[in-house]
């Protein structure tokens, strides 16, 4: 049976991580299995645990009073649920629910930020990936925000 | 390199428009609409995937129409319109049996000589999906030519989907890979929701022997051409249909220039790296 470090080095978000930073990492981390259409988490959730996705498919959800719920995004293979375990107050803003059967690799983020703080070399190449995804889903986002498929298209 | 078919060279008089008579429309949403134009007379000229025609009401006045038709069927052109300006709007108004005036076939083609034998990825955009439809009828009707297909289509929400029950019949050929993915979409909704270049880094394509193409809204090709070349490929192997206001259709009345190229007779295909200096300026 295949070890939680390797499953960690060969998911994409840590790729090219440094291999003795991993097990610092894996002492933080889980292998979970989740069912078509539980709930990673709900908005307000205590951000305390987030999913790096080996396989399935999770929506990402939105909703306001009055309105319908909306999915806003969703990920796949190879990518992470979530940034709010990241910064205070460290509670979600929006719900995650799994649409596709889902195994994903569960950290426990209280962990792995108290390992980060005490290790600068593993806080910074967390957040070296970290920051990457941060501006790609800031892009994407924009990108999804100007409607650009709307009517003033010629 | 760009296959160049600056226009049909067939044409007694490129600027004279033929009649054609609306043989179908079919409504694709309250301000889109699918015509099927047969000639008044003889058949219809050859058409290469990608190229366009100059489409004229009678009285209102002519605008540039890509092809969304089997470039195989000679019996007819297909258009898919979308009601924008004075002429879009009348097209998009006119019921079957009304006459239309046409001129064309006009402009480059999208690469599909210069694809065979590599794996060949597409990206539409929104209504940018009807410029690609004759190039995946040509990939499907000549799959074996051609590596791993690849089509990913980004569309406001699941309403919205252009071709719906197209692209689920193409879906049933098992050697095409096919994703789509919306803006924003309700509960019921099992697909993919975000934007369509981030559906890129999770297909399987050999970058370096891929060619590509896409078509939609300027901004979407800007973020989809960046996550091409993050994924490996060469600008020149990436193909755009740009858009901008076409009127003679034949490169001589410069309504069309971009930069240094007019997009009626040097595009409306064109490859990335023959325009990627010029992609970025706005004012261009």
């Amino acid at each position: 049976m295949e070890g939680l470090e390797n499953i960690l080095l060969r998911h994409s978000f840590f790729q090219g991580f440094e291999k003795e930073l991993a097990p610092v990492v894996s002492g933080c981390a889980r292998n979970l299995r989740f069912a078509v259409d539980a709930h990673l988490f709900h908005e307000g959730d205590p951000a305390d645990e987030f999913y790096l996705i080996r396989e399935g498919a999770v929506a990402l959800e939105i909703s306001a009073p009055g309105q319908a719920a909306k999915i806003f995004l969703t990920l796949g293979e190879g990518e992470l649920t979530g940034l709010s375990w990241l910064v205070p107050p460290y509670r979600w803003t929006f719900d995650a629910r799994v649409t596709k059967p889902l195994r994903a690799i569960g950290i426990d983020a209280r962990c792995l930020r108290t390992k980060c703080d005490s290790d600068p070399r593993l806080g910074y190449e967390m957040m070296k990936r970290l920051a990457v995804l941060l501006v790609k889903r800031l892009h994407a986002t924009r990108l999804q925000v100007l409607d650009v498929y709307g009517r003033t298209e010629s | 390199m760009t296959e160049m078919t600056p226009f049909n060279t067939a044409l007694v008089d490129p600027f004279l428009p033929q009649p054609y008579r609306i043989a179908r429309a079919v409504r694709e949403a309250a301000d889109m609409v699918t015509l099927d134009l047969v000639p008044q007379k003889g058949e219809a000229p050859p058409f290469q995937p990608g190229q366009f025609n100059m489409l004229y009401t009678f009285g209102v006045g002519e605008v540039a129409i890509s092809m969304s038709g089997d470039p195989a069927d000679r019996s007819r052109f297909t258009h898919t319109v979308r009601s924008v300006g004075a002429v879009s709007s009348a097209i998009t108004a006119l019921e079957p049996g009304s006459v239309i005036g046409l001129r064309g076939p006009f402009g480059a083609p999208w690469p599909m000589q210069a694809a065979e034998g590599k794996d060949v990825v597409i990206v539409a955009g929104g209504l940018g999906l009807a410029p690609v439809r004759p190039a995946i009828y040509h990939l499907l009707a000549q799959r074996a030519r051609f590596g791993r297909v690849v089509l990913l289509v980004g569309m406001r929400n699941p309403e919205e989907i252009l071709y719906r029950r197209e692209i689920e019949q193409w879906r049933s050929h098992l050697d095409i890979e096919i994703e789509v993915t919306v803006d924003h979409a309700d509960l019921s909704w099992r697909g993919n929701v975000g934007v369509v270049p981030a559906l890129i880094p999770r297909m399987a394509f050999d970058p370096k022997n891929t060619v590509a193409m896409m078509c939609g809204p300027e901004i979407m090709m800007r973020f989809t051409a960046n996550a091409l070349r993050d994924a490996g490929m060469a600008p020149g192997g990436i193909y755009l249909s740009m858009e901008r206001n076409m009127k003679c259709a034949i490169g001589l009345c410069g309504h069309c220039q971009y930069g240094p190229y007019f997009i009626c007779k040097d595009g409306p295909v064109m490859s990335f790296d023959r325009i990627a200096n010029i992609f970025l300026v706005r004012e261009v």
